[in-house]
């Protein structure tokens, strides 16, 4: 494979939530097949500044897949071609020396614009905090060996809680419905003995703070799946519906 | 000279923190609720302090500058969290956690710290069990441990090479209840600028809202800064992007103390520089060094495939020059021999700047299913970086900073010396002396935010109970807010040729090759000149588009990379006066015959606490004496 390959990005640009966005085209010859996707930002960035334009702005911190807070729709897909891989680890290698490239925000009335590819998730925290904990005070908590946990039931929690929270679920899919995140939270505590006590509440408080953000409802495409950096899997939303029948029967 | 009082409390060792916190003033839960405090940070230190003030009745206000409290930069620790549980059963103990890290620190740690840290060491992992972590357990449903580098039991809980994204969840969801109770006001994308001292006590903060650019003041009857370590002042580290030293530079300003700037942590296994436009380095776990063998060719600048280099042409260097610990070998012993092997000529790959990890032998030895199951993950990662498979060729590693012990001083209560202002996880100096260990950031984190804060800092708020706090239109406030909108313009002003970016990557570079594996007196001063003369033209040259009021992350960079190169300067100060070797500050004069760190303790067994005095002054060297009453000051090694 050669080392550079030459590209034309197309990119979103916005200036702020109520501005009008389009995209924009760039030229970026001689990019080296080494360098990750974000690096490739970072040089058109560079090159902007130096010709005294605006960069383009994106939400990006730890670059290597797990802080969740890098958010890019590429050529039409969330994070880009590849499975299981956060925009930040995508590496130019992937793509093809002569291809346009199309780089766009989530899209998500629940995400609205900040700037160029910068969207508010603030909604995702809302959702936690309707019900994503165990209500254990600091201090209060017996000894971590005194409630065994079986062995796969602790890796399939583990599966649920490996969710970073980026999005792309929602971004992904048609209705923007945020179902495959809130069930990540659901499942990982539904499976612990410790998320026991407050199981009912947990997933009714979770639901409705999901549609009051503004989240679509979920008709079972699994466009979340297929494009869930993380692999987290739509399973999850059927143990959310059963968990929402049984607590929503025991309500009434 | 200013002396240090770090308040540790009567007794012996195993008594101090127990009778502190019997004996501690406490604020009754009615005033409780008239106390504001600020919370800076929402990391492990940040999340769980926050949580737990607010869960005593605190009213608290947390800040952080990403999108949100669940991004910090916790998120990405891999290996796991330690503590003194002894579930294996193979004689851990409190005293041995607590021996183990005083060593590992190479003896320039307070001991009466690094104690209350083994002993609350063991709460941390039930609390975060009864979150609902999902830490590893065993068939039996009992939590799992494995080993860590340099000791000799397993104390390690670990969550598949997640652990601190799954501490950190926790953490976040304790603090998203208490949100959603409205006990903690929640300010994301918020980055602190400025600290406000009323009557000499911290009192207040100045944040820049990063989406709209505007200004807000924040009143508190406390701060606590859980900002973070510095790492990035290097420009390339295993750090997240926006790591920065911002706020406890701000407080140094104002007159907190910086501890051991210069104690710095580079971590031997990482992925090489692949090229200029690189913006961060990846950590590849160091528990790969127990099946993977470390080697270069014996002869220099040898550019043929590894596979084609015969054994008896190859250098397997640790194996040979530590054979007692081998390819295990700390990590500061680990990075420096790498440098020097690179040094030689030795290097590989296409910059020279690196050595190999090659899983060839282990391969053989237990077949590829098993070095997939240890490590299937990680090859994975590395593959996806840099599209080399290492089942069939050898991974190529160097060094990359990774970890700041230094850090505001902070007394036993873990206030800095401004009163009402207090340092947690790795923005203060604590507990790993001159060198960590693996696995021990977590736990200090978690340790001083649900653990020690809630005590310590009611010792100092039961006096505050009748005083309001103050009202935000003090001209304290009025004079840091115009202080920091001054900076502002004046960055903005510049209007240079240089983006951001390039003038970090010139600090990094200096940072980097006098201030990083190795140093020694010449290099440090030419560093200090370089530095002076980047200061200069960072101020003649840095280009931010954009404006002031609107979302701007050219600008927000630029501020922390001004305020990197202040502590740049700071750093090499304190490596310069500090002659010894110790832990990962490696001074090429002092070394034994072996090529080895050698300390001085007659002359250095002192924390070096750094005091602002002006820009353009020196800044003063204030000295806590280190006692060892309980661990027997020991020369390390490896052999
Ligand atoms: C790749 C990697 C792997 C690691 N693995 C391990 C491991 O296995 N075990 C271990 O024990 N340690 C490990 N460490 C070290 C450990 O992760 C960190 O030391 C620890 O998480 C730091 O936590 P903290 O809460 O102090 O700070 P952070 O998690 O860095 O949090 C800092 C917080 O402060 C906020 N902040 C910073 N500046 C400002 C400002 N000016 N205004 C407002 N908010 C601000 C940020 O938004 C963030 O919320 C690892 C580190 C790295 C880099
Ligand atoms: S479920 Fe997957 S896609 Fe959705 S937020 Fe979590 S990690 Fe991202
Ligand atoms: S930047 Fe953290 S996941 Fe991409």
């Amino acid at each position: 494979m050669s080392e550079t390959i030459n590209l034309k990005l197309k990119v979103w640009r916005q200036k702020n939530t109520s501005a009008k966005g389009r995209f924009e085209i760039y030229d970026m010859p001689g990019v080296s097949t080494h360098m990750s996707f974000l690096e490739m930002m970072d040089v058109l960035n560079d090159k902007l500044i130096r010709g005294g334009q605006e960069p383009v702005a994106f939400d990006h911190d730890c670059r290597e897949g797990i802080c969740g807070m890098c958010s890019m729709f590429i050529n039409g897909r969330a994070h880009g071609p590849l499975r299981g891989t956060t925009a930040c680890q995508l590496h130019m290698r992937h793509f093809q020396d002569g291809e346009t490239i199309t780089i766009e925000p989530w899209r998500a009335n629940a995400f609205p614009v900040i700037r160029d590819l910068v969207v508010d998730r603030s909604a995702f925290d809302k959702i936690i905090q309707a019900g994503g904990f165990v209500s254990v005070n600091t201090g209060n908590a017996p000894d971590a060996n005194s409630i065994p946990v079986e062995k796969h039931k602790a890796e399939e929690s583990f599966d649920a809680a490996a969710c970073i929270g980026c999005g792309a679920c929602v971004a992904s899919c048609k209705n923007s419905s945020a179902m495959l995140f809130l069930s990540a939270k659901v499942s990982q505590l539904a499976l612990l003995p410790q998320g026991d006590p407050e199981r009912k509440v947990r997933v009714l408080k979770m639901v409705q703070a999901h549609d009051e953000a503004g989240f679509g409802s979920c008709t079972n495409i699994g466009a979340c799946e297929a494009k869930c950096p993380k692999n987290i899997s739509i399973a999850h939303i059927a143990r959310l519906n059963k968990e929402y029948l049984r607590a929503s029967l025991a309500r009434d | 000279m200013n002396t240090l009082n770090s308040k540790i409390p009567d007794g012996s060792i195993e008594n101090k923190w127990t009778r502190y916190k019997s004996t501690v003033r406490l604020v009754n839960p009615s005033n409780k609720r008239r106390i504001e405090v600020l919370v800076i940070g929402s990391g492990l230190a940040g999340a769980s302090a926050a949580a737990s003030l607010a869960e005593l009745g605190y009213n608290v206000k947390c800040f952080c500058f990403q999108d949100s409290p669940r991004r910090a930069h916790s998120i990405a620790a891999q290996g796991g969290i330690n503590a003194a549980k002894n579930y294996s059963n193979d004689g851990d103990s409190v005293y041995r956690l607590f021996y183990d890290t005083v060593k590992g620190g190479d003896f320039r740690s307070r001991e009466a710290n690094v104690y209350r840290l083994a002993e609350v060491s063991a709460n941390i992992i039930d609390q975060c069990v009864a979150q609902g972590v999902p830490f590893a357990r065993e068939y039996g449903g009992l939590l799992d441990n494995r080993s860590f580098g340099g000791v000799q039991v397993s104390r390690t809980f670990y969550a598949r090479g997640q652990t601190g994204q799954q501490l950190l969840l926790g953490a976040y969801s304790a603090l998203s209840r208490q949100i959603a109770k409205g006990q903690v006001k929640m300010y994301n994308r918020h980055e602190m600028q400025e600290l406000v001292i009323v009557d000499g006590k911290a009192s207040g903060i100045i944040t820049r809202n990063l989406v709209t650019g505007e200004l807000e003041r924040f009143s508190g009857h406390s701060v606590v800064l859980a900002t973070g370590g510095y790492g990035n002042v290097f420009y390339l580290s295993t750090n997240a992007m926006g790591s920065n030293t911002t706020a406890i530079w701000k407080a140094y300003r104002k007159g907190a103390f910086f501890a051991n700037p210069c104690y710095t942590q580079i971590h031997p296994t990482c992925i090489p520089v692949s090229g200029d436009y690189q913006s961060k380095l990846t950590l590849m776990s160091e528990s790969l060094r127990n099946d993977g063998r470390v080697w270069v060719p014996k002869a220099q600048h040898d550019k043929r495939k590894p596979r084609e280099i015969p054994d008896q042409e190859r250098d397997y260097y640790l194996e040979r020059k530590y054979p007692a610990y081998g390819n295990l070998v700390p990590r500061d012993v680990a990075s420096r021999a790498a440098k020097q092997v690179c040094d030689e000529g030795r290097g590989v790959g296409p910059s020279g700047l690196a050595v190999y990890l090659d899983f060839r032998d282990a391969i053989q030895r237990l077949g590829r299913h098993v070095i997939s199951e240890r490590y299937g993950n990680l090859f994975e990662m590395y593959e996806k970086i840099t599209g080399e498979d290492p089942y069939q060729t050898p991974m190529r590693i160097y060094p990359a900073v990774h970890y700041t012990m230094g850090g505001l001083w902070v007394d036993y209560n873990l206030m800095t010396t401004i009163p009402g202002l207090y340092a947690l996880g790795e923005c203060n100096f604590s507990d790993h002396g001159a060198n960590r260990l693996g696995a021990s950031a977590l736990m200090q984190g978690l340790a001083d935010g649900y653990f020690i804060i809630p005590y310590t800092i009611g010792a100092y708020l039961a006096d505050d109970i009748r005083v309001q706090v103050t009202p935000t239109d003090h001209p304290a406030f009025q004079e840091a807010e115009n202080s920091v909108r001054g900076r502002i313009d004046k960055l903005m002003n510049v209007k240079g040729s240089q983006p951001v970016e390039e003038l970090h990557k010139k600090l990094g570079k200096i940072l980097w090759e006098y201030c990083g594996m190795a140093r020694n007196e010449q290099g440090l001063n030419k560093a200090l000149a370089e530095i002076k003369l980047l200061k200069e033209e960072f101020w003649k040259e840095v280009k931010i588009p954009g404006g002031t009021n609107e979302f701007n992350p050219e600008l927000d960079k630029a501020g922390r990379v001004a305020d990197f190169i202040e502590l740049g300067e700071l750093m090499v100060l304190d490596a310069l006066h500090r002659k010894e070797s110790c832990g990962c500050h490696f001074r090429e004069e002092s070394q034994t015959a072996e090529g080895e760190a050698k300390r001085d303790d007659n002359t250095f067994s002192y924390v070096a606490a750094w005091e602002f005095k002006g820009d353009g002054s020196e800044p003063a060297l204030n000295k806590e004496a280190l006692e060892f009453e309980v661990v027997h000051l020991a020369q390390r090694s490896y052999k």
